[in-house]
Parts: C-alpha cells; sequence; structure tokens
C-alpha cells in the first residue's frame, strides 16, 4: 500500500518505469504467437457450440430433426434455400401468453434483484472495511463462508418462510432470494475493492470533517463505480439466466423467461426445435448489456479479487 | 489507444443491439404466413360444448370463486386442455387458475413440502400419487361423488390405479395407449403387405421386408433426462405378449424378480426384432442407434421410406411433421402391436390423474366435473385435431376428432382387450425412472446381454 513506502523514496523516479518494464514484459509474452494461437483456438472452441446453435436456430424444422448443422454449408454451396425465420415465429408468437409478458416479468425481477444486493452490499463492505468494532473479522468470515452454502438447499425453507409470511405470489420471495444468495460474494468483492482504497484519503476526509456518511457517499462510491459496474453485470446476468429460484418461488404471474423458454420443446419435448430460436431470443439482452458494459467488467473484477 | 478501443467496443454493442432488433422485426414482419404452430396438436378452437350443471349445485353456490391447478401439460396441448374447462366455468362461475410446466413432477412435491400446493394437481403416473401419498400425506382423498363418478364411468382396474393402500384417491383423466406400430399404408399396398394380426404373422412380415433389402424397423429411446423410456414400453408390452398379464402384474409387485427367466425371456424375444442388425434400424443407423435417436423423430424414417414400422404410443401421433396426414389411406397410421392370438388384446395404456390437496367446495366440485364424462366429451369437442383419447366410458366416440382417437377409444373399450398400466410408472421410482431405463439405454448402447441388464435392474430394487 502506499502509505507504507518510504518518504525518502525519490519521487517519479522507479515506479512509472518499473511499472513500464512489466507492462513491457507482460506485452511481450501475451503477444507471442504461441499464445496468440492459443487464444483464437480456444475461443474458436468456446463459440463454435453457440454458433451451430445459432445456425440451427435458421434451419427448418425437418432439416434440424435429419441432419447436422454444419451440413448446411455444402447445401448452401449446392444452392438449396435452407434458412428460415420459422422458429422464431414459433417462439414469439405461437404462444397464447405474449412473449412480451415474460419480458417485462425478466426484468421486473433483474433490476430490484440486481440494485438490492449491490445497496446492501455496499453498506456492509463499508462497515467491514472502515468501521472498527468488535468481532468484525469474525462476522467478515462468517458472512463469507454463507458462500459455501449451496442454494438448493434453501429452496424449501425459504419458500415456507415465504409461504407463512403471506408474501408468496409476488415479486418479493424472487427479489429476497436473489439478494440473499449474492450478498456474500457482492460483500466479498467490495469489500476487498474498499479495502485498496488509500487510508490516507480516507484520513485526510475524515480531518476534514467527514463522518461515515459524507466519506462513503464522496469519496469511496466515485472511486468504487468499476466495481459496483462489474458486480451488477455479474447479478444481472445471472438473475437474467437462472430458471431455478423463479420456477420455486414463482408463480404463473411472476415467470421472466427462462422459464417459457423451458416449456418451449412442448408437454412431450416434441418440439424442442425451437428451442435455439428461444435461446437466442433470451440471450438479447445479456448479450447488450455485456457488449456495452464488458470494459467494466474485466477491470472491476480484476481490481475487486487480486490484490496488487 | 484506449479510447480508439472503447469507441470500436462501444461500436461492436451497438451493431449487436441492431443486428437482434433487426431480428425480431424480420421475424415480426415474417409472420402473415405462418400458419399455426409447430406440433400439430395446437390452434385449440374452444367449441363451447353444453353440459348439464345440475351435479355442481349440491357444492353451494361458487361464483367468484377460484381453483387453481398444476401440470405437465404445456403449450400447445394447455390450449385444448383450458378450453376444455369452459363449460364448468360458465355453469359455476369458478374461475379455473391454470399453471403447467415441464418441471412439475419435481416442483410438486417441494411446494406441498413448502406448505403451498395448488388446490389440484394432474399426476401423470401413479407413482408420483404414491410418493405424495406415502411420504407427504398430502393428498386427500377423492369426495364420494368423485367416486360414484369413477365407479360409473371407469373400469376397475383404472380405479386402481388411482388408489393407494385402499383409500381411492385421484380419479383418471386421459388415457394413452401405447400398443401400436405406425406405418405407412401406401407403402404396404404397393408392397402387397398384409397389416399382421399375431406377432408370428408379423414377424414373417419383418423377415419377408428384410428379404428384400429393406430394413423393416426403426426405433430411439434419446428423451433427455428421460433416456430409455420408449425402449421400456417395448419391452412391457412383449412381457405382456410372451408371458401373460399375470405375470405381468407379479412383475411390477415385484412378486417375481426382474430378471426372472420369463422376463429375461421378454427381453430376448424384443431383442429379436430390436437387436438384430438385419431388422433394425431403418434410416437411421445400427442397432446402439437406438440408444441416440431421439424418440420424437425415430418414427420419421417412415415417411422417407427407409423404414416400415415403429412401435410407438397413440401419442405420437402428434409428433409427426405438420402436415403429415395420419389416417387409413394417409401418410402413416398404426395398427395394434399384435398378440400370439386374436382373441386376447394385452394393450399396454398410460394417463393421468386428478389428485386434490385442498376440499374446498369449488375444489371438490371440479374434481367432480373432471371425473364425469361431461368432462371427457368436453375435451374431445375442444381438440379438434385430436391426439387425445380417454378411457372414460361415457366418451362419445363421435366427438373424437380423428379416425386414428377412434380406434384409441375402440381399443380402450373392446372387452377382449385386457389393459394393463405402464408398469415403468407404477415400479418404485429407482427402477421405474431410474435403472430400468439405464438398463434399457445400456442394452442398446452398449450390447449387454438381457441377462446382465436384468440383473442389475433387479440389484437396484429398493430392498424395503
Amino acid at each position: 500500500m502506499s502509505t507504507t513506502q518510504p518518504a525518502v523514496a525519490p519521487k517519479a523516479v522507479p515506479v512509472p518505469s518499473s511499472v513500464a518494464d512489466r507492462s513491457r514484459k507482460a506485452k511481450k509474452a501475451l503477444t507471442s504467437p504461441w499464445a496468440s494461437t492459443l487464444a483464437v483456438v480456444i475461443a474458436v472452441i468456446w463459440t463454435v457450440p453457440t454458433f451451430g446453435l445459432l445456425v440451427t436456430s435458421f434451419r427448418p424444422e425437418l432439416d434440424i430433426r435429419r441432419s447436422g448443422w454444419w451440413t448446411v454449408f455444402g447445401d448452401a454451396f449446392a444452392g438449396e434455400g435452407v434458412f428460415s425465420l420459422r422458429n422464431y415465429e414459433s417462439a414469439l408468437f405461437d404462444s397464447s401468453t405474449n412473449l412480451i409478458d415474460y419480458f417485462v416479468n425478466s426484468f421486473v425481477i433483474t433490476l430490484p434483484a440486481v440494485f438490492i444486493p449491490i445497496s446492501v452490499a455496499l453498506l456492509a463492505a463499508y462497515a467491514f472495511a472502515w468501521i472498527d468494532f468488535k468481532g468484525r473479522d469474525f462476522l467478515f468470515v462468517a458472512v463469507f463462508a454463507l458462500q459455501i452454502v449451496p442454494i438448493q438447499i434453501t429452496l424449501i425453507p425459504l419458500l415456507s418462510a415465504y409461504v407463512d409470511t403471506g408474501i408468496n405470489g409476488t415479486f418479493w420471495p424472487i427479489w429476497l432470494s436473489h439478494s440473499m444468495f449474492a450478498l456474500p460474494l457482492a460483500i466479498f468483492l467490495l469489500h476487498n475493492f474498499m479495502k485498496d482504497i488509500p487510508a490516507s484519503l480516507v484520513e485526510a476526509a475524515r480531518v476534514d470533517g467527514a463522518g461515515h456518511v459524507k466519506i462513503f457517499f464522496q469519496v469511496m462510491l466515485p472511486l468504487l463505480t468499476p466495481a459496483i459496474a462489474a458486480f451488477g453485470i455479474f447479478q444481472f446476468l445471472w438473475v437474467w439466466n437462472d430458471l431455478l429460484v423463479a420456477l420455486v418461488m414463482g408463480g404463473t404471474n411472476t415467470f421472466p423467461l427462462t422459464v417459457r423458454v423451458a416449456e418451449m420443446a412442448g408437454s412431450r419435448g416434441g418440439d424442442w426445435h425451437v428451442l435455439s430460436a428461444g435461446a437466442f431470443i433470451s440471450m438479447i439482452v445479456p448479450l447488450i448489456v455485456f457488449l456495452a458494459l464488458q470494459r467494466y467488467f474485466v477491470r472491476g473484477l480484476l481490481a475487486g479479487s487480486v490484490k496488487g | 489507444m484506449t479510447i480508439r478501443m472503447a469507441s470500436r467496443r462501444r461500436a461492436a454493442a451497438l451493431a449487436a443491439t441492431g443486428a437482434s432488433l433487426a431480428l425480431i422485426l424480420t421475424a415480426c414482419a415474417d409472420t402473415g404466413d405462418g400458419g399455426d404452430g409447430g406440433g400439430g396438436d395446437g390452434g385449440g378452437e374452444a367449441a363451447s360444448f353444453e353440459i348439464d350443471c345440475a351435479p355442481y349445485e349440491e357444492f353451494g353456490d361458487l361464483e367468484g370463486t377460484s381453483v387453481s391447478v398444476y401440470t405437465t401439460i404445456v403449450e400447445p396441448e394447455s390450449v385444448t386442455q383450458t378450453a376444455s374447462y369452459e363449460p364448468f366455468e360458465e355453469c359455476t362461475g369458478v374461475t379455473v387458475e391454470y399453471e403447467a410446466s415441464r418441471e412439475m413432477e419435481a416442483q410438486l412435491p417441494v411446494r406441498v413440502q413448502a406448505g403451498n400446493p395448488p388446490d389440484i394437481a394432474i399426476l401423470p403416473q401413479p407413482g408420483l400419487l404414491n410418493t405424495l401419498v406415502t411420504q407427504y400425506d398430502a393428498v386427500l382423498p377423492a369426495p364420494e361423488q368423485v367416486e360414484a363418478n369413477v365407479d360409473e364411468f371407469w373400469s376397475e382396474d383404472w380405479k386402481e390405479y388411482g388408489t393407494v393402500d385402499g383409500t381411492f384417491y385421484a380419479a383418471p383423466l386421459g388415457s394413452n395407449v401405447k400398443s401400436y406400430v405406425w406405418y405407412s399404408p401406401s407403402m404396404f399396398e404397393e408392397a402387397g403387405y398384409e397389416v399382421p394380426e399375431t406377432w408370428d404373422d408379423m414377424m414373417a412380415l419383418t423377415e419377408e421386408i428384410a428379404a428384400s433389402g429393406a430394413i423393416p424397423w426403426c426405433a430411439g429411446v434419446e428423451s433427455g433426462d428421460a433416456t430409455g423410456w420408449p425402449g421400456t414400453d417395448w419391452i412391457e408390452d412383449v412381457v405382456l405378449r410372451t408371458a401373460g398379464p399375470e405375470v405381468y402384474d407379479q412383475w411390477y409387485t415385484h412378486e417375481i424378480p426382474f430378471n426372472d427367466p420369463q422376463i429375461v425371456d421378454a427381453f430376448d424375444t424384443a431383442g429379436e426384432i430390436l437387436k438384430n442388425p438385419d431388422y433394425v434400424n431403418g434410416g437411421l443407423g445400427g442397432v446402439d442407434s437406438i440408444a441416440t435417436a431421439p424418440w420424437t423423430d425415430a418414427g420419421f424414417p417412415i415417411l422417407e421410406g427407409s423404414c416400415w414400422m415403429h412401435r410407438a404410443a397413440n401419442f405420437y401421433q402428434t409428433q409427426w411433421p405438420e402436415g403429415t396426414e395420419v389416417a387409413p389411406d394417409g401418410d402413416v397410421y398404426a395398427f395394434y402391436l399384435p398378440s400370439q392370438s386374436t382373441d386376447e388384446r394385452p394393450t399396454l395404456v398410460a394417463g393421468e390423474f386428478i389428485g386434490a390437496f385442498t376440499d374446498r367446495p369449488e375444489v371438490q366440485a371440479f374434481q367432480t366435473y373432471l371425473s364425469s364424462s361431461d368432462w371427457a366429451n368436453a375435451k374431445a369437442a375442444a381438440t379438434p385435431a385430436g391426439g387425445w383419447v380417454s378411457a372414460n366410458n361415457g366418451l362419445d366416440p363421435e366427438l373424437l376428432a380423428t379416425e386414428f382417437d377412434r380406434l384409441s377409444a375402440e381399443i380402450l373399450a373392446d372387452p377382449a382387450t385386457v389393459a394393463r398400466f405402464d408398469a415403468s410408472d407404477l415400479m418404485p421410482s429407482e427402477v421405474g425412472t431410474g435403472s430400468f431405463w439405464a438398463g434399457i439405454t445400456e442394452w442398446f448402447a452398449s450390447d449387454a446381454s438381457s441377462q446382465e441388464v436384468t440383473d442389475d435392474i433387479e440389484n437396484s430394487w429398493p430392498t424395503n
């Protein structure tokens, strides 16, 4: 940490050059042809199934059932018409409930389920990082230890608690459950990030007469933006793609898109050819969110978890 | 540098957004010429069907109440299911809240344990009823009106499937007939083949087709996490034919072990077809391809002429691709899987049952409606595309939509029919939805012998 550096160290001489040195070394190591080849190979291997899914989603039902998606290239050269939007049509319009309702539910579930844990975790992380109280370390370890509780074993006790309190059937069980499941990791990440903020900053603010509230809002929050964004994306993707919690805690009025996609194959699984299209429709929003915010994602995660 | 990178990324994000928007728009624009759903079972126009409201008057004034139903029947079949409730809703003013999930069998016990059960659940197999009664003590015994209906409209056997330890809980709802062989009438006619009347005829026909150089049978047992079940149906059908219904009853109740010589013999008899590379797997590959071919598509080679016969249940009717004509003179049709003689017709059946978790008057009234012949007829009238049948003897076959459904109803009503419920649905779940499925898959995939497979399944039978 910066405060531990001896004040006598000559200013501005070794630090930038060593940083530049290191980054040059890292750049050299990462841009070697082997590393590049490996990266490309991994990227291709990871992308091929998704690409196959995309191709499949545009193929007619019988083609999907009869042959693999890779055969389209041969067929396309032979000049046969092999693509259709029929699967997207089925996925979007063949349900008696409009798909828009499920989209809306997905948003209604996701936004509070991201907002609530981040707000609570920020306050908790600040307390764990900058307020000295008895049993702080023990409590912090205890909170993070909750991360190892598998959410599956909490489902039935939680659901019966919701039924007892009478909030079952609303969105509250889903929001609360997602918040609970997210909090341990959120507190841990944000705590680590806050700890990395130089103590001198906080002390300076305190000398100037700022209390905890002022320090939190005016010193911490602006510095925390990347970490908050990173965890926000993380939680957004998790909640948006969640099926288990939505299915167990939810009801007909609260089902999100994932539940509808899971039903698309039909009672006996006969309509599975629609699934690829359904998957891509439900992927659109997370894809946009991820692409738009991905630089925060990488920067923030590194900042919070790895101490330099 | 960073700025340029960032703006390039933003451009990529924008491009992705634009692409996906374009996708939605084109999909929207394309709906005009679409036609109806993919399954072939959809598009249920709610045909208004008149019923007698008198039986529900004794439950008092139910106006404004509601009943929740939880089921595995999702779209498109759910459309005709909910349409069949409308006459009851009109009579009583009750609103039926319908919730369907493919995960219902796993979710229902969770909801029951959390104290949040639905009013009524449509249970797809008696095994689940058994679990709910014996482990959670959750299902309520059927009210007397329901029992009276079942005594009137259903056979003793069907009532027995809804009974646990002597108490009658669940009235049967729909029924499936599983002992069918799908074939192409035109292919048979061109080749001069007759629909076989006995098992020996069928084997002779199989031999004849194979001698002509074609592959007579196709099969597939892949079904996601339930892979293997279509194969268990095959075996059950053969057990009914080679060992007889009495042995069948002893088999699923475990009075005889799973690896009893008669059962091994049935495996071998089925294996004469299913494990003979000359007889399977038309249009799909070798014997091992049975394990990996999706059951939903395994009969499709018949349409291409590369397979002649495919054993599958009546609900396979709705699996055929859009535009396939199911009729005695159409693209495909099915004949009864023959037995040794024509006098006795052992038939494998399955069905759903109605379990109730609450006993409010409106719930009991709805239960009564579902167990009546009025519901069966309303459901038949509400299912114009067909693919549904019931063993309810008050069902008017004329209301059934397709000739094939009437054939199924005829088989269910035929006195020569000896109906037996799908054994894997009646066995303990460790076997019925576990080792039996896995064993069958092994039997095909790694060519395990009948003895090995039955030994393994016997060892997995729960001890108490």
